[in-house]
């Protein structure tokens, strides 16, 4: 251990590469390595600027939206995209959107909560159950399901939507928050996370330990697997609200009631007000409206980022 | 000579200690056969048959059948397929997503990969933000994705229009009809190159570091070290993020559809396949037709995403 720290030689690394063959000189070189290469390497400053410019068109966007949000409409018209507007009317126009017509917005809102509560928790309710079944249990249908669902993945959205629709139309279920909720439900990649990550995460040997005690299937379930599922299922909670959240295409052909909107579909609407006949341009309340929908995802990923990262990288070894 | 080992010895040991759990995983499942496990894939698969087999079984029955004002639902067999094969506006739109896919893709799992090795290489000042800051894209809904960077394409407040203006410059309006596959690209790009950055950052994490040392033992440089552990390494990841951005591009909707509103003269009503579906439903009440066009594309998707997951899987030699 002194050694590694004793030897602070950051820069001999790279000129004697090359030519280090045998051992003896390799030695010093490695040591030198060792301290800043494998476990915490050199910071690079040209790496870092070249990564910086994913950073900024993927972040410069979002700045507009900000800035944008913070104008009045005719500010919106008149100004350069990054620069203040005249007056700083953010609070406004928060204001505004929530008012707007006898506050939709928060009806909408209110609907994509209750589309996240239901059909993101569910989703994940059952990829957590069928998960930790497919990845503990060998039973007869296994490799069919493998098969079955994979293949589910690469149907186009139209392909099911549409005998969706059709189907759910003679139940009468169009135009009801469970036309947004039931197909929800099915996640195939909150199901595979989850298969993956319980392959890992829950022991075999401790499960038969259950078992040995006398603890029934669902118990073990409960008291043994649900704790150690915990990461995969605040990663696959995530994503599947995520996706229930910013779905756009189901909601868009199942609900003609405007006040079953989610909040994506709200916005489009009020977007395509502008283009309608009469109709009055509210690019204002679109921007707004946006920077409102945006923040609470945003703010859950970074409130749980060790939670789902961790997830993500299941069985990870470096760290 | 002594001395050179000390400093390895540490690493050593830490992957030393977690073989044993490595090697518990690497067991198979030791439970019998049974039917037990069923318990708990049936409530999934239940649903799962409710939104998924039942409608793509219906789209299948309903495209053997032509519904008509006068005359009523007649069987037509393979009537719709042979129509939608002769259809131009159908392959209008496939020519396009597959333009879009040919180009789109490459660029944006290029830049992730990019981002990922960057990252993950820890010669970054503040990795930690950069990984954060480059997915926060992918927490943003499709609508306002494309609302945001519509507006800024826009001639009216966009700031295409103030560029040209200031610099005097004159880019073409991205929404024009030349361009709007590129601006749609870009936005679909923008929205998934930091997810596509974390499903391989997510995989080189799970390269073990006694493997870097191995490397550093024997002299690698760090473009060896890529080319020969790191891209390996990550094949699967790469072949199931191709997979799914083949099937993202076959299925484009959403932008265009959103974009529709900005751009009405660029987007026809045949766009994308997904599009002409929708619409050709939607709009034109020709469901059954509809239903064939849908099939032979998630028919066409699967093919193509079936072929790139068996090379991906055989390149790694």
């Amino acid at each position: 251990m002194t050694t590694t720290a004793s030897t602070p030689r950051p820069t001999g690394t790279t000129a004697g590469d090359a030519a280090a063959t045998t051992p003896r000189s390799a030695a010093p070189r490695l040591r030198s390595r060792r301290a800043h290469s494998v476990d915490k390497p050199r910071r690079n400053v040209l790496l870092t600027v070249l990564t910086a410019i994913v950073l900024l068109y993927a972040l410069v966007p979002l700045a507009w939206l900000v800035i944008s949000s913070s104008k009045t409409q005719a500010d919106l018209l008149s100004t350069f995209g990054f620069a203040p507007g005249s007056s700083f009317a953010l609070f406004e126009n928060i204001a505004n959107t929530l008012a707007y017509n006898d506050g939709i917005f928060l009806r909408w809102l209110a609907n994509t909560l209750l589309y996240v509560v239901l059909g993101a928790g569910g989703a994940t309710l059952l990829a957590i159950l069928g998960g930790y079944g497919l990845a503990k249990f060998t039973f007869p249908g296994k490799k069919a399901i493998f098969a079955v669902v994979i293949g589910a993945v690469a149907v186009p959205g139209t392909a099911l939507a549409v005998p969706q629709f059709l189907m759910f139309s003679q139940m009468g279920l169009t135009n009801t928050p469970w036309s947004v909720i039931i197909p929800s439900l099915i996640s195939p990649f909150g199901l595979y996370l989850m298969w993956t990550f319980a392959t890992q995460a829950v022991p075999t040997e401790l499960m038969e330990a259950a078992r040995m005690d006398g603890a029934s299937e669902a118990r073990t379930f409960a008291q043994v697997a649900l704790p150690l599922l915990a990461p995969g299922t605040v990663t696959v909670l995530l994503f599947t609200t995520v996706a229930t959240w910013n779905n756009y295409f189901l909601p868009l052909i199942m609900l003609k009631d405007p006040q079953w909107y989610p909040l994506t579909i709200g916005l489009n609407a009020w977007n395509a007000q502008a283009s309608t006949v009469g109709g009055q341009a509210i690019f204002d309340l679109v921007i707004t409206g946006s920077l409102l929908t945006i923040i609470p995802l945003i703010a859950a990923f970074l409130l749980l980022q060790r939670y789902w990262q961790s997830g993500l990288t299941a069985g990870s070894v470096k760290e | 000579m002594t001395q050179a080992v000390v400093p390895v010895s540490p690493a050593g040991q830490t992957t030393e200690l977690k073989n044993p759990r490595r090697g518990d995983r690497a067991k198979p499942a030791r439970a019998p056969r049974s039917w037990r496990g069923w318990g708990f894939v049936g409530p999934f698969m239940l649903v799962f048959a409710l939104v998924f087999i039942a409608p793509i079984a219906y789209s299948l029955y309903i495209s053997v059948f032509r519904t008509q004002l006068v005359g009523g639902t007649q069987f037509v067999g393979l009537d719709n397929y042979t129509r939608a094969f002769g259809d131009p506006q159908f392959w209008d739109g496939v020519g396009r997503v597959s333009l879009f896919l040919v180009i789109q893709v490459p660029i944006m799992l290029g830049i992730a990969m990019l981002v990922a090795l960057a990252i993950d290489s820890g010669r970054l000042y503040g990795k930690d933000f950069f990984r954060i800051a480059v997915f926060m894209p992918y927490a943003v809904p499709a609508v306002v994705a494309a609302l945001m960077w519509g507006f800024m394409y826009g001639p009216r407040f966009g700031l295409v229009g103030y560029i040209n203006d200031f610099m005097g410059w004159s880019i073409p309006n991205p929404l024009g009809p030349q361009w709007i596959l590129l601006a749609i690209g870009n936005i679909v790009t923008w929205s998934f190159v930091g997810y596509n950055m974390l499903i391989f950052y997510s995989s080189l994490r799970t390269i073990p570091t006694s493997l870097y040392e191995a490397a550093a033992l024997d002299g690698a440089k760090e473009h060896h070290v890529i080319r020969h552990i790191k891209m390996p390494a990550i094949q699967g990841s790469i072949a199931v993020a191709l997979i799914f951005s083949i099937i993202g591009s076959f299925q484009l909707f959403n932008e265009p559809s959103i974009l529709q509103k900005l751009a009405p003269n660029s987007i026809t009503t045949y766009f994308t396949p997904n599009l002409y579906t929708y619409n050709l439903s939607f709009s034109g009440q020709q469901y059954n037709y509809a239903a064939a066009v849908a099939i032979i594309m998630g028919v066409f998707t699967m093919v193509i995403a079936y072929v790139v997951q068996l090379r991906g899987t055989r390149k790694d030699a």
